[in-house]
């Protein structure tokens, strides 16, 4: 996973508050920090929302983000995850061009990845799938050989490992 | 007890302990203006949104207590946007209030309707958009604690009209855990452990530098930095932000340090070993080019902001905590080590070279470095061609100024070449008696500024010294001035240019001026200066510089202004080329032979 050493995952707990994400994002474009992807929700308590950011650390070192983050008012608390310290998720949704002919390899490649067919049309597929970040690039990139229509990814959200004697099951699923 | 928002609004200032504030009326902030009819608050009436910003950075930097500002929506709002990007680089407390379309009608482009919130984002502190009146007692708690803990800073709080004009029942939040910021809370101790390292540090250091800077200031740190100094023997060198935090005619002080600032201050800061960052924050117009920065020094660096360690410059030893208490818990930690608790040398008497302020037998290892300090002193002191007869001389009028005024006069200035000299000509020997824009660079900033800080502290004489392209920007303050009897002094350096600029297009644009030129009589400043109920005097040699300025120091009812038609072609030196390293420093050219 040759982006390891190129993103951080940062869990950042902020109040749940009109234009916190705002704050959130023009902090990191005006400190030129980039941001790789960025999922946002509400938390179990509905004061707080949950914001996942992938944080490309070569444009600036991960400590100068933390602190500046930190001094957000609304920012509540940040959680560092390096990469092989949490469990990764993303959704991608596709919908891909297939002919008759196709249609059965597309679905068979979807079954082997654990993917989901939610959508059918005459001679198209929408296709579902969540899974790790390496996944996903794997099964986008053999996706692209049957014509991909639309193609949307959420961005990742993270939780910390529970122990680190569970890489393997962590990365199955 | 029922309110309108309004008078909720205003309450709250009272009850927050505002006793001024600077403003301007119109429609969306108008019904916040009928209650001040009543208010025990003094407004003071601007007659530019930019000028009650200013103002209120002005009597924030001298008292220490946040400035208020009180404008209306959209262009109100954003005439002070300037203000509050400055107040956020140099970390000044204010509270701006401005009015705010009603909620309805927000987001539908109504008349004067400007997203001040979303604008002032990246240039604040923090601001608060209030939905509702009962909002109102809470959010002006939280913004006042906001901006005066921790880092300080600007805040500002957007009102709309609806909520000014609706019904709610007064309370005031009873502690900090009413005020709904949980995500706040700024460090104040440093770490112990990284004290105790901190002062191994000092203690085996053979050329340390202590770099004290604004911080020092906003943490009320002078007696305790002072102390520090005194116990170490250290030389300490003030920035541009920290000109006062240790006094200038200190035998330790070496001035300030950077782009023109004297070749001792930068020069040891190149050649130290041990950099003591108290409250600085590596600013590139310190450093010069980051790479070649004091190459061979260990940097301790305290700050209250966490963000700032390791921002510019990696340090050894990072203490993130406000500077008076760190400062204490160095010299306590100092002492543990076992620095001798007596307070060395550096208060006047001659040390063991013979030398004032060289440190006595108790720090030996420091005396090496102080005759070096001392040479340097010797050979490269601030100089500038004096020129009797000829032109009058800027830093002359700066010298002449600081000679015939009480010594806690306080001084305050704008942008550019005028700034430069005030700051390394002038004697500061008290705290909080320099008010400038540093980070920002803002060009207007002096007059309005100065009319802030004299409503901060009347006791004081107040000078600005100015130059005449800032002038020109916010003069129109001198009226408020004049109307609200606040009798500041404003001595313009009139040498006909943009003279900072013009000054790098002679040195770095093979003079090619262009666009530089403002002309000395137009407009003419004492007829202006009248106009606007000042007095107003020109000078236009040598020996007329003293005489005004003793008629100006005499006039205490109302505002003065000296035009002070200054030599176009002088230049600030020394100067270190922007990018360039702090060993490029460029001297005077009478003192180039001194340089190996």
């Amino acid at each position: 996973m040759a982006e390891g050493a190129r993103h951080h995952i940062l869990s950042v707990l902020v109040e749940n508050k009109a234009g916190v994400l705002a704050r959130v994002a023009g902090l990191f474009s005006r400190r030129g920090f980039n941001i790789f992807s960025l999922a946002v929700a509400p938390t179990d308590e509905a004061r707080f929302s949950r914001i996942t950011i992938v944080v490309d650390v070569e444009s600036a070192p991960l400590d100068q983000v933390v602190q500046q983050l930190d001094k957000l008012v609304n920012v509540v608390s940040i959680t560092n995850l390096a990469p092989h310290e949490a469990v990764e998720r993303e959704l991608l949704l596709a919908t891909v061009a297939v002919d008759p002919a196709e249609r059965s390899q597309v679905i068979e490649l979807v079954g082997v990845f654990g993917g989901e067919v939610v959508n059918v049309g005459a001679d198209r597929l929408t296709i579902m799938l969540a899974g790790g970040p390496d996944k996903i690039d794997d099964f986008e990139g053999l996706l692209g050989t049957y014509g991909i229509v639309e193609l949307q990814r959420t961005g990742r959200v993270a939780l910390p490992k529970l122990t680190r004697a569970q890489p393997s099951i962590a990365e199955a699923g | 007890m029922r309110l309108t928002g309004a008078q909720a609004l205003i309450k709250s200032l009272e009850t927050q302990g505002v006793e001024v504030m600077f403003g301007l009326p119109g429609g969306a902030i108008l019904p916040v203006y009928d209650p001040i009819l009543e208010s025990s608050i003094r407004h003071i009436l601007v007659r530019h949104e930019q000028g009650a910003g200013h103002m209120a950075e002005g009597y924030a930097m001298v008292t220490g207590r946040p400035g208020v500002a009180i404008v209306t929506s959209g262009p109100g709002a954003t005439n002070i946007v300037t203000p509050l990007s400055n107040a956020y680089m140099d970390s000044t407390p204010l509270v701006v209030v401005s009015g705010q379309v009603p909620t309805g009608a927000i987001g539908t482009d109504a008349f004067q309707e400007c997203d001040i919130t979303g604008v002032t984002m990246g240039i604040t502190k923090h601001n608060w958009l209030v939905k509702s009146a009962d909002d109102i007692p809470r959010t002006v708690a939280a913004a006042f604690h906001v901006a005066t803990t921790g880092r300080p800073g600007p805040v500002l709080i957007d009102v709309p009209k609806d909520v000014s004009n609706a019904q709610m029942d007064w309370y005031w939040p009873s502690s900090i855990d009413e005020l709904d910021l949980p995500g706040y809370s700024p460090v104040r101790e440093g770490d112990p452990v990284a004290v105790r390292r901190a002062a191994q540090l000092m203690l085996s250091a053979e050329r340390p530098v202590i770099y004290a800077g604004g911080g020092v200031l906003k943490a009320r740190a002078t007696a305790a930095l002072r102390e520090l100094a005194e116990r170490t023997g250290f030389p300490v060198v003030t920035t541009l932000m920290g000109r006062g935090c240790f006094p200038d005619s200190h035998p330790q002080c070496l001035g300030m340090p950077g782009m023109h600032g004297n070749y001792t201050a930068v020069t040891s800061m190149q050649r130290s070993d041990l950099l003591i960052a108290l409250g600085s924050r590596f600013d590139d117009r310190v450093t010069g080019k980051v790479d070649s920065f004091a190459p061979h020094a260990k940097v301790i660096h305290v700050d209250i902001d966490p963000a700032e360690l390791g921002k510019v410059r990696r340090a050894e030893v990072a203490i993130a905590g406000d500077c008076r208490i760190v400062i204490e818990e160095l010299i306590e930690a100092l002492a543990a080590a076992g620095l001798d608790g007596r307070p060395a040398a550096g208060t006047g008497q001659p040390g063991a070279t013979g030398r004032p302020g060289t440190p006595a037998a108790d720090r030996p290892a420091l005396d090496e470095w102080w005759e070096q300090l001392r040479r340097w002193q010797d050979e490269f002191p601030l100089h500038y061609e004096r020129d009797e007869g000829g032109a009058v001389k800027p830093q002359m009028v700066v010298e002449t100024l600081r000679d015939l005024s009480p010594g806690d006069t306080i001084v305050a200035s704008g942008v550019g070449q005028h700034q430069m000299w005030a700051s390394q000509y002038w004697r500061f020997d008290h705290p909080d008696t320099w008010v400038n824009s540093g980070g920002a660079g803002t060009m207007g900033f002096a007059v309005p500024a100065a009319i802030g800080a004299k409503v901060g502290r009347p006791d004081r004489t107040v000078w600005a010294i100015d130059g005449d392209g800032c002038f020109q920007m916010t003069a129109q303050e001198l009226v408020t001035a004049a109307a609200e009897r606040i009798p500041v002094k404003i001595a313009i350096l009139n040498n006909a240019y943009l003279g900072m600029v013009r000054q790098w297009q002679e040195m770095f644009y093979a003079e090619r001026y262009s666009e530089v030129y403002l002309s000395p009589d137009l407009p003419d400043y004492v007829l202006w200066a009248e106009a606007m109920g000042c007095v107003g005097l020109r000078v236009e040699s040598s020996e007329e510089v003293a005489p005004a300025i003793d008629k100006a120091n005499q006039i205490d009812d109302r505002p003065v202004v000296i035009d002070f038609r200054t030599d176009a072609f002088e230049k600030v030196f020394p100067m270190v080329p922007a990018g360039a390293s702090n060993d490029a420093i460029v001297v005077h050219p009478e003192q180039d032979r001194n340089l190996r």
